[in-house]
């Protein structure tokens, strides 16, 4: 059995890379993938803490699937907003939507 | 050290080079593709943690509809002269920092709390019973996780359909 501190470490080295790609990059669709980075982590941390900690309460795992869940409607969402951006600006460059900016 | 661990370093290799990836690579197809990499990584450490339902619900999912719904995405929004353009945006050095300092912090509190020193062995509880039929009693009986399970269905059919009206071309 692999020690927790161990999962919790790769999970933070992800969640500490998507924080990176969602400041970083230009492009609005890498940015969704660095969010999904982020929830990634958060899930790694979750079912680690389940395993170890309480493996009798399903709390954990059944937090890791709300956590599907709304990434699932984020992504869904995201990428519609992307594609509806990209139909009438013609870029997905978050640096060209600028049409709040006084 | 057992085939366990192996096993985790193995996972954690595809996590983090498939993230580093992720978010360096200037062509989005391939950045994609490591998303799938690191996605499947985490997988693996869901079958590690004997959490086997989840894995099978982060491959179908994670890579079947989320990551294919990315690279569709990729594809419809592709500009010309994507290749030639940076990556990263000016403030890149700001942001390094900002993760660089985030990981710090985040592994400083986890060495004070879980060590990483404790030894290679780790002491979880024995597991009891099937955690895939557990799960899913856990999520069907009302006095566990029904109302959320319910909530969760109503969010998803409100962002298919948000996801739908946002994406659909105007036609005046």
């Amino acid at each position: 059995m692999v020690p927790l501190s161990w999962y919790l470490m790769v999970s933070a080295a992800l969640f500490c890379l998507g924080i990176f790609g969602v400041l970083a990059r230009r492009n609005a669709v890498a940015i969704l993938m660095g969010t999904e980075l982020m929830l990634n982590a958060a899930n790694i941390n979750l079912v680690a803490f389940w395993r170890h900690l309480r493996p009798d309460v399903m709390s954990g795992q059944v937090f890791t699937l709300m956590v599907f869940v709304v990434a699932a409607a984020e992504a869904a969402v995201g990428l519609a907003l992307c594609i509806a951006i990209y139909s009438s600006r013609g870029t997905v460059v978050v640096e060209d939507m600028d049409l709040l900016k006084g | 050290m057992g085939i366990s661990h192996v096993l985790f370093i193995l996972f954690s290799v595809l996590i983090l080079g498939g993230g580093v990836m992720v978010v360096t690579r200037r062509n989005l197809v391939q950045a994609a593709g490591a998303l799938i990499l690191t996605l499947f990584g985490v997988a693996g450490l869901y079958v590690l943690l004997e959490a086997g339902f989840l894995a099978a619900v982060q491959i179908l999912i994670y890579i079947g509809a989320i990551a294919i719904l990315i690279i569709f995405a990729v594809m419809l929004t592709r500009r010309l002269a994507d290749e030639q353009e940076p990556g990263l945006n000016s403030q890149w050095a700001w942001a390094l920092g900002t993760a660089v300092m985030a990981l710090a912090i985040l592994v400083i509190v986890i060495q004070g709390t879980w060590p990483l020193a404790g030894g290679v062995v780790g002491n979880a509880p024995p597991l009891t019973g099937d955690s895939t039929s557990r799960l899913g009693v856990a999520l069907l009986s009302p006095e566990q996780y029904a109302f959320p399970f319910e909530v969760a269905s109503v969010l998803l059919l409100s962002a298919m359909l948000g996801a739908i009206v946002i994406a659909r071309e105007k036609r005046h």
